[in-house]
């Protein structure tokens, strides 16, 4: 293999246990991958070299004497939500500016301890508030998959076939691609780029909306939510407390399997941390899905959806169908109400949990004529204009007078939706297919979004009923569309029932393959 | 619902973030596209429905009482823009 970048965590895992690789040099070509691929796609906004590298060093002396842990060697880079000690952690927000915490996050904890390598920090949607990773600080990230065209052209008859599809009549066609740069989702669109673009092994990520899976769905790669409380919260920026979850995102479901296992934990540091082992999930991969029952929702066939998703979805039932699953159909009659419940509870939290920046105790401050003053001007020049706009509806409805009419109603629905889950879980139903997203990845500085932020919030029509619930749902690469993007199925699961998303997943991943992009960068 | 400039402006100064005029009346237009959207929810019937506490059905964990950490005033204030022997520094509030 002479492009280390491409080997997958468990191929990696598996020659550095050989000695056919060592640590060191498979951390040194990512590090100068993202050497030449940061100035185009932004995906890094702090590259931690020297401390990959004596990582990397001290991991090769742990290898040699076969002490290596589950993800020893192995290069990853950081979600900049998780608190990592000593090192850039804003969230990507100039509130923050200069943030560098005393202590390291439970999850980036348990992956260090497991032999991983840090690469540096990822670039997000500022607070995790975004679907675009365009309200970064840092600026956009740029998705590595651009659309392409079907060019069709005659091939002289000697030169058929080098990499093109032929055609009996000696024509070939090829696929060109269009200059238009596009988003990979947010809010965790530098993880989800940098696995697609191969600038790390693996990433963490978080989801409170849709966070790992919408960007995941955009970049063709793998990116689970596990149910709320698997993974500790101790130590990541909090947006939505009830709502955040970390996972993984990686370019395979196996891959995805390995970082789940190490992330999660049991932490006495987070009362909402639940008290149960860690499986191992990589062990639900290939197990057969023969008799498993799985739900499609009919509530998820929205209104505008492009005819691909539709028929995305359709090829996702006929391959566990194929695969011997037996499908029912479902209802979870409460669906639409899922994302204006979300939006007066993630703002409400993020509201009381964002109360914290105030220019004395973190980051950024700017001077005010007294105390108030200047808690108004750190925060006015601290939060972009999303986080302004959330804050504020927090802000709204939480105040006197509209409690019980916008957050009380919210969280009654809240119950609802989840109702709807246990309904059909109770009836025996094991999983739940739906599309990943209501479409592929769009441009950057998309105007309709920009003048209306509901439409920016649509993106999570389908991700955002499972942080109601508390669920576990995996995004899982299922084909392209006519443009060439790729297009991702979620499995939505039972609470702690992780293993039955690897195993199904696994299922669509073997029919529907792996996704790259040509790389333009 | 929906809200007016003079409210936009109270809720700023309840979130503590200064704007301007123009700032104001952009956040008005959308927030009142928000609560637009949000409104919705007012079509479900929640009758006997409780506002959801839990997202997961769990007793909360507790520690026990007992000092297991300290000992940090200078991790603490090691990210403050202002400290003084290991206190924030504050604009003066009290005259």
């Amino acid at each position: 293999m002479s492009d280390l970048t491409q080997l997958t965590i468990s191929q990696a895992r598996a020659k550095l246990r050989g000695k056919e690789i060592t640590a060191t040099e498979i951390t040194e070509a990512y590090l100068s991958a993202i050497d030449r691929a940061n100035p185009a796609l932004n995906a890094y906004v702090a590259v931690t070299g020297d401390k990959a590298r004596d990582m990397a060093k001290a991991s090769d002396a742990r290898l040699v004497k076969g002490e290596g842990g589950a993800l020893e060697g192995i290069p990853l880079g950081i979600k900049d939500l998780f608190g990592t000690e000593g090192i850039h952690t804003q969230a990507c927000s100039h509130v923050l500016d200069g943030f560098k915490p005393r202590y390291e996050s439970t999850v980036t904890s348990n992956l260090w301890a497991d032999g991983a390598v840090m690469l540096g920090k990822l670039n997000m949607d500022e607070f995790a508030m975004g679907s675009s990773n365009e309200t970064s600080y840092y600026g956009p990230v740029i998705n590595p998959w651009r659309r392409s065209r079907l060019d069709t052209m005659v091939m002289p008859t000697t030169h058929q076939g080098d990499g093109g599809f032929v055609s009996a009549g000696g024509t070939r066609t090829a696929r060109s691609l269009d200059n238009a740069q596009l988003v990979p989702g947010g809010s965790s669109g530098g993880s989800a780029t940098a696995v697609s673009a191969f600038l790390c092994a693996g990433a963490t990520a978080t989801d409170t909306g849709g966070s790992i899976r919408q960007p995941a769905a955009f970049t063709g790669t793998v990116g689970i939510k596990p149910t709320y409380g698997r993974c500790s919260r101790w130590g990541i920026v909090a947006f939505a407390s009830s709502l955040d979850q970390a996972g993984p995102i990686a370019r395979d479901v196996r891959d995805a399997a390995i970082l789940l296992k190490s992330m999660a934990s049991v932490d006495p540091k987070d009362t909402t941390s639940v008290d149960r082992p860690v499986p191992d999930y990589e062990a639900a991969v290939g197990k057969p899905i023969k008799g498993m029952k799985v739900g499609i929702p009919r509530e998820y066939r929205v209104d505008g959806m492009p005819e691909e998703i539709e028929a995305l979805w359709q090829k996702g039932i006929a391959w566990l169908k194929d695969a011997g699953a037996e499908i029912v159909d479902i209802s979870l009659p409460h669906t639409k109400y899922a994302l204006p419940a979300y939006y007066i509870v993630a703002p409400a939290e993020a509201s009381s949990n964002l109360a914290r920046y105030d220019g004395v105790r973190y980051g950024l401050r700017v001077p005010g004529k007294d105390i108030v003053d200047m808690y108004e001007k750190t925060r006015a020049a601290g939060f972009g204009r999303e986080v302004k706009r959330r804050i504020m509806i927090g802000t709204y409805v939480l105040s006197a007078g509209y409690y019980d009419a916008y957050y009380l109603q919210a969280q009654k629905v809240r119950n609802l939706i989840k109702r709807d889950f246990e309904t059909v879980f109770a009836a025996g139903v094991d999983v739940i297919l739906t599309p990943a997203t209501p479409s592929a990845a769009f441009g950057i500085a998309d105007e309709d979004m920009a003048a209306d932020p509901v439409k920016m919030y649509l993106n999570d029509i389908f991700t955002v009923t499972v942080n109601m619930a508390g669920l576990p749902g995996i995004a899982v690469p299922a084909g392209l569309d006519a443009k060439g993007l790729p297009l991702g199925l979620q499995l939505i699961g039972r609470p702690f029932d992780e293993e039955t998303l690897f195993q199904t997943a696994a299922v669509i991943e073997q029919a529907a393959g792996t996704f790259q992009p040509e790389k333009w960068w | 619902m929906s809200v007016d400039l003079q409210t936009v402006k109270r809720v700023a100064h309840l979130a503590r973030i200064a704007v301007s005029e123009e700032d104001a009346e952009r956040m008005t237009g959308e927030l009142n596209a928000i609560l637009g959207f949000v409104e919705q929810l007012n079509e479900v019937d929640v009758s006997g429905v409780e506002p959801m506490t839990s997202v997961t059905p769990m007793e909360m964990k507790k520690r026990r009482d007992v000092v297991a950490d300290g000992g940090k005033a200078a991790d603490i204030v090691a990210n403050a823009p202002a400290t003084e022997e290991n206190f924030f520094l504050v604009p003066k509030v009290v005259e």
